[in-house]
């Protein structure tokens, strides 16, 4: 926990010191945040993390590699196949494993469904943040269909566990690229519906534009990842800077916005969307035949060294640093993950705004706590 | 016309002659408040059935659908829920302003309906200052919510109901200078006056740019004075998990809800005596027939007709808008609101001035 006094003494006659969270509604978990006010405006905010450790790398130390695997889908929930991505490259990197060209395919559509899907929820979410409500079911309705593609496939419709080192689990059920098809016919009309809902609208507009501005330079000194630090013009892209799988062979762009304000980030991630439907577009009907998952050992040994593999998340980059011994299990496991960085810049953003200001900044920043707190 | 006005005149009369004046006037009183009562309980379970349905069918679901038929005694359940809670108080609150505040906000929200004209003769006290009347005691709940918010020793409610006194005051001012805009085209501040002006045709459609920018206004006004989203910062939940009522639970919570839904028919209700009609029937112009058949709908009907139109108004924005900031809404009124309200004001009284009405 905090101490207290250190708080308090920082504030002044008149200041007003707020506990938001860990159970508050627009916190999305349990995160908790002292802020200092004065007033409405706010002078100094606090995250305070812990509520939901797990120790989640500690205990990857005492599991196989195949194992820990299944732990980080806890992590990021809202993109538990790409964490479960990093993963697999960082452990495939380390035995020199060749992923056949099947199971590249069906990975990055995965990765890309799931950012779909995270983007939707964030969308829904930020709606709630900014006092629209409808917006939420709206995206729920588009979602549902992709848990429900995921749920088919994998077994399960939010902590998949569906990568393992050397490919994926299972092949893809034959209803999949038929439902994807109907996702991406139903999802290209109602997208202009969520124009409609939220980007156009004037007090939209007017809670986001100019809110809570981040700067290309402090977006790198926090080490603000993908769409915080692309609305600031800080281009990110781990799909295009460090291409992993088949990315380099896709047709698609890195979304970058130059105002750094909360609307910036709302525009990166609803182009991204775009985006990701244009490679899942390219991808769904040209999946190669072939082995859906390499043939490796029953035990993998990771030879001693050091591997690092990072991926793209919804979020920004996930990083995945393992140092091996040569045993069966990770000697010291590390992961970066995105939502720890762009909290931090959280007090910056919000400092000098409103407490609406914060409300949005947070939901700008797409934050998911269990990513943070590991 | 069919009217609940020879209803109201023979009881009346029926009473006077059985037990005289003194007697018929308590007995009336009672029967109204009972009447009131009534009204406001039937109006929350309407009003809030009606605001889950319309949001659920915005927001592409069902609403509640199992308690009773269609879900229609969800709302029954749900106060039944809350009159069985522990009504709490928390411990470092002023006891007895905590306690009050629900009670202020709601007693305010029935003496509004005094002078409500429901049909031709159907009104409970034709005050000759009717309009001023309800602006002047409407202006009082923002005491209440204040009470509430400062009883409370929460910094949630506080904030809420600093939030919701500055809104509340302040867009009384282009509510209020909306309604004298109908009130210097009409002559009169009596509400039955107000209506009997209307006989030809409504405010809203006799084609007056300065009565239309006055009910746009209006209705702006009064979203934010009922803080209905998008004005509804005193609650703002994403912000201040529930504003001034956070500490409320309870019968209390149920009637600051229950009054929230009041106020929203009494507000929907004076705009539709303002620029509506009241319980006037719609007339196009000459056409005999088709005024004929209108005329045989009975007053209590249009008028509600009317009312229930604006409720929903109100609950379509509060299902679409997001909500503003505290100094855009401010902004919105000092800035863009009020000076529209004067300059419409000092229009529609050059109108009247000139007779360039009809």
């Amino acid at each position: 926990m905090y101490r207290e006094t250190e708080i308090l003494q920082e504030a002044v006659a008149g200041d007003l010191i707020i506990n938001v969270g860990p159970q508050h509604p627009s916190t999305h978990g349990v995160l908790h945040l002292v802020i200092t006010l004065n007033g409405e405006t706010i002078k100094k905010v606090e995250p305070h993390l812990g509520y939901i450790h797990r120790s989640i790398e500690k205990m990857c130390e005492s599991l196989t590699f195949r194992q820990f695997i299944y732990v980080t889908s806890k992590m990021d929930y809202l993109s538990s196949h790409i964490n479960n991505h990093g993963c697999s490259l960082c452990v495939e990197k380390g035995l020199q494993i060749e992923v056949p060209e099947r199971a590249q395919v069906i990975r990055v559509l995965m990765d890309e469904l799931t950012r779909l899907a995270s983007h939707q929820l964030w969308w829904g979410a930020l709606g709630m943040d900014v006092g629209a409500l409808t917006p939420f079911f709206h995206a729920f309705r588009e979602r549902e269909l992709i848990n429900d593609i995921f749920e088919e496939t994998c077994g399960t419709r939010l902590t998949m566990n569906y990568m393992v080192p050397g490919g994926v689990m299972a092949d893809l059920h034959p209803n999949f690229q038929r439902r994807v098809h109907e996702f991406i016919k139903q999802f290209k009309q109602k997208f202009d519906e969520y124009d409609e809902l939220l980007t156009d609208n004037i007090i939209f507009k007017n809670r986001m534009q100019g809110v809570g501005v981040l700067s290309a330079a402090d977006a790198v000194s926090y080490g603000c990842t993908g769409p915080v630090a692309r609305a600031s013009g800080v281009s990110s892209d781990i799909r295009k800077l460090y291409p992993y799988e088949i990315y380099n062979k896709l047709q698609f762009d890195e979304v970058i916005e130059t105002a750094g304000d909360c609307y910036s980030r709302y525009m990166v991630r609803m182009k991204e969307m775009r985006q990701s439907l244009s490679i899942i577009e390219q991808l769904i009907d040209q999946i190669p035949e072939g082995e859906y998952q390499a043939k490796t050992k029953a035990v993998l040994k990771l030879p001693k060294g050091e591997y690092y593999s990072r991926v793209e998340t919804a979020r920004g980059e996930f990083g995945v640093y393992i140092v091996s011994e040569g045993g069966t299990t990770p000697y010291r496991i590390k992961f970066r993950s995105p939502g720890f960085s762009n909290l931090s810049a959280l007090d910056h953003m919000a400092r000098g705004g409103k407490i609406g200001d914060l409300v949005a900044i947070m939901g700008s920043l797409d934050l998911v706590i269990p990513d943070i707190d590991r | 016309m069919p009217s609940l006005e020879n209803i109201t005149d023979d009881l009346d009369v029926w009473l006077y002659q059985q037990f005289g004046a003194t007697a018929t006037f308590l007995i009336e009183s009672v029967l109204i408040a009972l009447l009131a009562i009534g009204l406001f309980s039937i109006l929350g379970l309407v009003l809030i059935m009606m605001e889950r349905k319309v949001s659920a069918y915005m927001q592409v679901r069902l609403g509640p659908n199992r308690v009773g038929p269609k879900g229609m005694f969800q709302t029954v359940a749900d106060t039944l829920k809350l009159i069985v809670k522990e009504g709490m108080t928390p411990d470092g609150a002023d006891k007895f302003l905590f306690n009050l505040a629900p009670f202020i906000v709601m007693i305010i929200a029935m003496v509004i309906l005094a002078p409500l004209a429901f049909s031709k003769g159907f009104q409970i006290w034709d005050i000759n200052i009717g309009v001023l009347f309800i602006t002047a005691v409407s202006s009082v709940s923002v005491i209440g919510i204040l009470m509430a918010g400062w009883a409370s020793n929460n910094k949630y409610s506080l904030l809420g109901a600093m939030r919701s006194g500055a809104q509340i005051v302040s867009y009384e001012l282009s509510a209020g200078l909306s309604v004298i805009a109908i009130v210097v085209l009409t002559g009169s501040l009596r509400m039955s006056d107000i209506v009997a002006s209307q006989e030809n045709g409504w405010w809203l459609f006799k084609g007056h740019i300065p009565v239309l920018i006055a009910f746009v206004i209006f209705i702006i006004a009064i979203t934010a004075e009922t803080n209905r989203a998008p004005f509804d910062l005193a609650e703002a939940e994403s912000e201040l998990t529930a504003g001034f009522h956070t500490e409320y639970s309870g019968m209390k919570f149920a009637l600051f809800f229950l009054a929230e839904y009041v106020n929203i028919f009494i507000v929907c209700a004076v705009g539709a005596t303002l620029f509506l009609g009241g319980w006037m029937p719609l007339h196009f112009g000459t056409n005999t027939q088709f005024n004929h058949v209108m005329d045989y709908i009975p007053g209590i009907v249009w008028f509600m007709g009317k009312t229930f139109f604006l409720i929903f108004v109100i609950m379509w924005f509060r299902w679409t808008f997001p909500r503003l900031r505290i100094d855009q809404l401010l902004n919105l009124e000092w800035k863009y609101l009020l000076p529209i309200s004067l300059f419409n004001l000092l229009l529609v009284t050059l109108m009247a001035i000139m007779g360039w009405h009809f």
